[in-house]
């Protein structure tokens, strides 16, 4: 790659704030630091029974036998289920959340399942007992007889004829195209036409928290069941499945140990709901590693074409791209991940003639659902890789092909959807390249190699879903704030930034905010924490909110001060004259006038996503989501041809935020996406062989470790552009997306060929040096 | 049911006569007795999330026998501190933006406390040696390795000057320092 010195970036006007855009410290940190915060596998009651699942060994088999009569006589086991006991109820894995459109048919999974199983891991059976090594040992004691029957572990070959199918009529669980221009036409223009293709591995989201929870009916007959999820709004399917009405059960959601699109899912809570109303008793479970390897969703593989014409100078004439995903073997999120990645298939480039062809396609091995980027990262190895071959074989600058082709503002996506906000592509880029600084020199036996990549991603949900956002914000009579909003905290800093935005509305210092959050029955319903969606959805409520009640403090304060209300500043709990600090009025005061004046100052808002209606099912064209998020990475490798090692040396990630509400927590948004695309690249692979899993601990699935790669630097732009609050864009998922492609780049930099296979082992590494050597010879 | 072993521990300054399984794991044990902060990410020996001192040393604890820590003295991370009176390491990793989802935080807390305990002033080498154990995958450890270097900064400091000084530095900190990795910027558009 050549040196670049980025230009100036340009012109914006951002506000000068109190305590947005300061790195203060996250209002959740102490606790965590001093081990005061309770994760859900830290809470008992008393009473509380211990449950465990017994789960299929097998990929593929039909049930013959199921007996768990001497499970039940065990002395200590209260309770026993099957799918018999659950009546056959069903899993609703579609749309979770808080959306009320309708869902897709035939994405049910059997909440145990009582004929046939699909997968290693499958549940069919549960135990509630006195102690957890009573249900243990209840589970050996289930006598389980099957037949097994023929599998099929490869989403191509689970479309070919003749294939055992896993849900009628075949197994195809999704498919999308998108026709966009004239691709023959295209094509005619280009002076070459490059073609490649890309695979990618399972890869586990490896939080590291197990999933578990705590169930109890209450007086009420409310089953309430503390978890640690990413979505409380689940209460909808468990109440459904258990044929209750839905206000009669209540997520308490908690702190969450890492999520990353896992507990997504529905994970314990079906399965403690169930035997919390069996035994009315306190039921306690919580997975442990093994299980929540096998038993919850993976990233899904991709095997992704690229046909590409495109001019001398580099201009892109046409694009062709085709992409397969493993669903595993129920559907769960992939009709939408499979949409993510077909959406973003083209990536942040102006190309006029497209054509994409994206199918999913069941097997029998763990499902696979949302993981951070939700299909945006396969989309980014396709393309991102597909880019750098594009520069080789025209002999181009990798950064300059991609200039002449990236999206401006008022540019539209693959789907047609106009980009409105900055795409500081460009100034995102030759940013991380820049920083990248000196190359170190190769030796014959150590290559060295560079490689950078541009992404996109979305943030917000997809604008047919009608996503809203509720929270509610009040002031207490000593000037403090309280926030109740139902966002569920995976660990981002989800509440500490709704928090932040509040405490500089309302002119309160952080740390006189508290938040009330994650409880289905208690606090207004904001949504799920996935899609990048918090910081948009529920910092705009909030901010709706605490505007509202901004307002009401001015007005009063205005008439108390003799001003006109854009005359006041409100800040350090005290409203002021504008340059006369003098004269001023404290929060207290403020409030308790306030009250005694029966002005209200609390308020419940409700923001609401742009609302759309889908896309063009012939073309695929339409708008999907409210925004987008721009950033680049760049990465310089070591690869050592001996042994076929790779080191990384530097990594750099460079994303327009729009603008960071606490640039601490947004630095380490974009480090730790960072990483875990750089495990994805260079060490990441759920193995399954035949649908039996090679990687059951971590023992044997390696995630990255302090030791293995250098920390990424981090740059972050703002544009204030945004459509969250303060301009804000969402971050999240956006950080991990450019990571593997960069990656990938640079190794075929350092190697002089590509490695079409995700991820980079040492063993692949010297397969493709003995495939140059023997080109050579 | 094989039979139970009467044993000691002293666990966060406390001691505990306890009858035992000869196969009960000490992680299971702490969190038996109360010690939810000793977390439980794999009990294989993999994450370090349930990392404690063992006399003085850290172990993982899921790859103890209960029975094998008898006698022993045991802290664990709410051993060191509290949210009124939260120990040095814990305020640094709260400062440093090191904490994420928190899960892996009491563990490399532990270790923290170990390295600097024999290495007050480690390198960036020798820091990443003695984190190895503990798996993050949250926040790519930078950050928790700038927490690692403020703790051993204001660690010394506090030898240096005393407790009551570092207090007051402590609450500075809290607002506005942040501990970024050299090369960490923030850049906003241009002239506004
Ligand atoms: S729980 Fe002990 S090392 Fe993971
Ligand atoms: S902060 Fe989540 S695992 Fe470290």
């Amino acid at each position: 790659m050549n040196r670049v010195t980025p230009k100036p970036l340009p012109e914006t006007n951002l506000p000068r704030l109190n305590q947005v855009g300061k790195p203060l410290r996250r209002i959740d940190a102490l606790g965590k630091a001093v081990g005061a915060t309770v994760y859900a596998a830290d809470y008992s009651m008393p009473n509380m029974l211990h449950a465990k699942v017994f789960r299929s060994p097998v990929p593929s088999a039909r049930i013959v036998k199921l007996d768990v009569s001497k499970a039940r006589a065990l002395p200590g086991v209260v309770c026993v289920m099957t799918g018999e006991d659950t009546h056959g109820a069903k899993l609703n894995t579609d749309l979770p959340g808080q959306t009320g459109r309708e869902t897709r048919a035939g994405s049910d999974a059997p909440v145990l399942a009582s004929d046939v199983v699909r997968y290693v891991g499958e549940p069919i059976a549960l135990v509630a007992a006195e102690t957890l090594a009573i249900a243990e040992q209840a589970l050996k004691q289930i006598e389980l007889e099957f037949e097994d029957l023929p599998g099929v572990y490869d989403p191509i070959e689970a479309m070919k004829p003749g294939a055992p199918i896993l849900f009628a009529p075949d197994n195809v669980v999704a498919r999308y195209k998108i026709r966009k221009g004239d691709l023959e036409a295209g094509m005619a223009q280009a002076d070459v036409i490059v073609e490649n293709t890309f695979k990618m591995p399972f890869v586990e989201h490896a939080y590291l928290e197990p999933d578990g929870g705590v169930a109890w009916v209450d007086e009420q007959g409310v089953i309430n069941i503390r978890v640690c999820t990413q979505v409380i709004e689940h209460f909808r399917s468990i109440a459904r499945a258990l044929n209750v009405p839905q206000n009669r059960i209540r997520i308490r959601g908690t702190m969450v140990g890492g999520g990353f699109g896992s507990k997504e899912d529905i994970t314990v809570e079906i399965f403690l709901a169930f035997l919390a109303r069996e035994t009315g008793r306190p039921v306690k479970l919580v997975y442990t590693r093994e299980e929540a390897f096998a038993a919850t969703s993976k990233r899904h593989p991709f095997t992704i074409t690229h046909r590409t014409g495109v001019r001398k100078d580099g201009r892109i004439t046409a694009s062709q791209v085709s992409m397969v995903a493993d669903s595993g073997a129920y559907p769960y999120l992939t009709p939408y991940v499979l949409l993510y990645a077909t959406a973003m298939a083209a990536g942040p480039y102006k190309i006029d003639n497209l054509h994409v062809d994206s199918v999913a396609a069941a097997t029998n091995q763990t499902f696979t659902s949302a993981f951070r980027g939700f299909g945006g990262p396969q989309a980014a190895l396709g393309y991102e890789q597909q880019m750098d071959e594009i520069a080789k074989t025209l002999g181009l600058d990798p950064l300059a092909v991609r200039q002449v082709n990236y999206m401006k503002t008022g540019d539209t996506t693959a789907t047609g959807q106009e980009v409105k906000t900055a795409a500081w592509l460009e100034e995102t880029a030759t940013r991380a390249v820049a920083a990248l600084g000196e190359q170190a020199a190769s030796t014959p036996t150590r290559k060295i190699g560079r490689g950078m990549a541009s992404t996109f991603q979305s943030y917000g949900r997809i604008m047919w879903f009608h996503d809203t956002s509720q929270a509610w914000v009040g002031m207490e009579q000593d000037g403090t704030a309280v926030i109740r909003c139902g966002v569920p905290d995976i660990g981002a800093g989800q509440s500490n930034s709704i928090c932040q935005i509040v405490a500089e509305i309302l002119g309160v210092p952080l740390d006189q905010v508290t938040i009330y959050a994650t409880d289905s029955a208690v606090t207004p319903l904001a949504g799920t924490s996935t899609a990048t969606r918090q910081l948009y959805m529920s910092g705009n409520a909030v901010s709706l909110a605490s505007n509202t009640i901004r307002a009401r403090l001015l007005t009063r304060a205005a008439v108390k001060l003799g001003v006109r209300g854009d005359e006041l500043e409100i800040a350090n709990s005290r409203v002021s004259v504008l340059g006369d600090e003098s004269r001023y009025i404290e929060h207290k005061d403020l409030v308790r006038l306030c009250a005694s004046e029966g002005i209200g100052l609390s308020h419940l808002a409700q923001f609401n996503a742009p609302f759309t209606e889908g896309l063009d099912p012939e073309t695929g064209q339409g708008d999907i989501w409210p925004d987008f998020t721009f950033g680049a990475q760049a990465v310089e490798v070591a690869v050592d041809t001996e042994t076929g090692e790779i080191e990384l040396l530097k990594s750099v990630a460079c994303h327009d935020v729009g603008r960071a509400i606490n640039p601490a927590a947004v630095h380490g948004q974009i480090a730790g996406g960072s990483h875990q695309g750089l495990g994805y690249a260079l060490m990441e692979d759920f193995e399954l062989q035949n649908g039996i899993i090679k990687t059951p601990s971590f023992a044997e699935y390696l995630i990255p470790t302090v030791l293995d790669f250098p920390t990424t630097q981090t740059i972050i732009l703002e544009s204030g552009t945004g459509v969250g609050p303060f301009g804000a864009k969402g971050i999240g998922e956006p950080a991990l997306t450019p990571a593997a492609p960069a990656v990938a780049n640079a190794v075929a930099d350092a190697l002089g060929v590509r490695i079409h296979q995700l991820p980079f082992t040492p063993k692949r590494v010297l397969a493709a040096m003995d495939a140059i050597r023997g080109a050579t010879t | 049911m094989p039979k139970v072993m009467n044993i000691t521990l002293t666990i966060n300054g406390r001691t505990h006569a306890l009858g035992v399984q000869p196969n009960a794991v000490l992680l299971h044990t702490l969190r038996d007795l109360g010690c939810t902060d000793v977390k439980n990410g794999c009990e294989i020996g993999e994450c370090g999330a349930c990392a404690v001192l063992l006399n003085g040393k850290p172990i993982n604890s899921c790859m103890v026998l209960t029975v094998q820590a008898d006698g022993a003295d045991i802290v664990t991370n709410a051993g060191l501190g509290t949210m009124d009176k939260p120990h040095v390491i814990q305020e640094a990793f709260a400062d440093a933006g090191a904490i994420q989802c928190g899960f892996c935080t009491p563990g490399m807390v532990i270790s923290t406390k170990a390295l600097l305990d024999r290495n007050p002033d480690p390198t960036e080498a020798e820091i990443r040696e003695a984190l190895s154990g503990n798996l993050c995958r949250c926040t790519g450890y930078g950050q928790i390795i700038a927490a690692v270097r403020l703790s051993a900064e204001r660690l010394q400091n506090l030898s240096v000057y005393g407790a009551s000084s570092l207090r007051e530095e402590g609450r500075e900190h809290d607002s506005s320092n942040r501990v970024l990795e050299s090369g960490d910027q923030t850049e906003v558009g241009g002239a506004s």
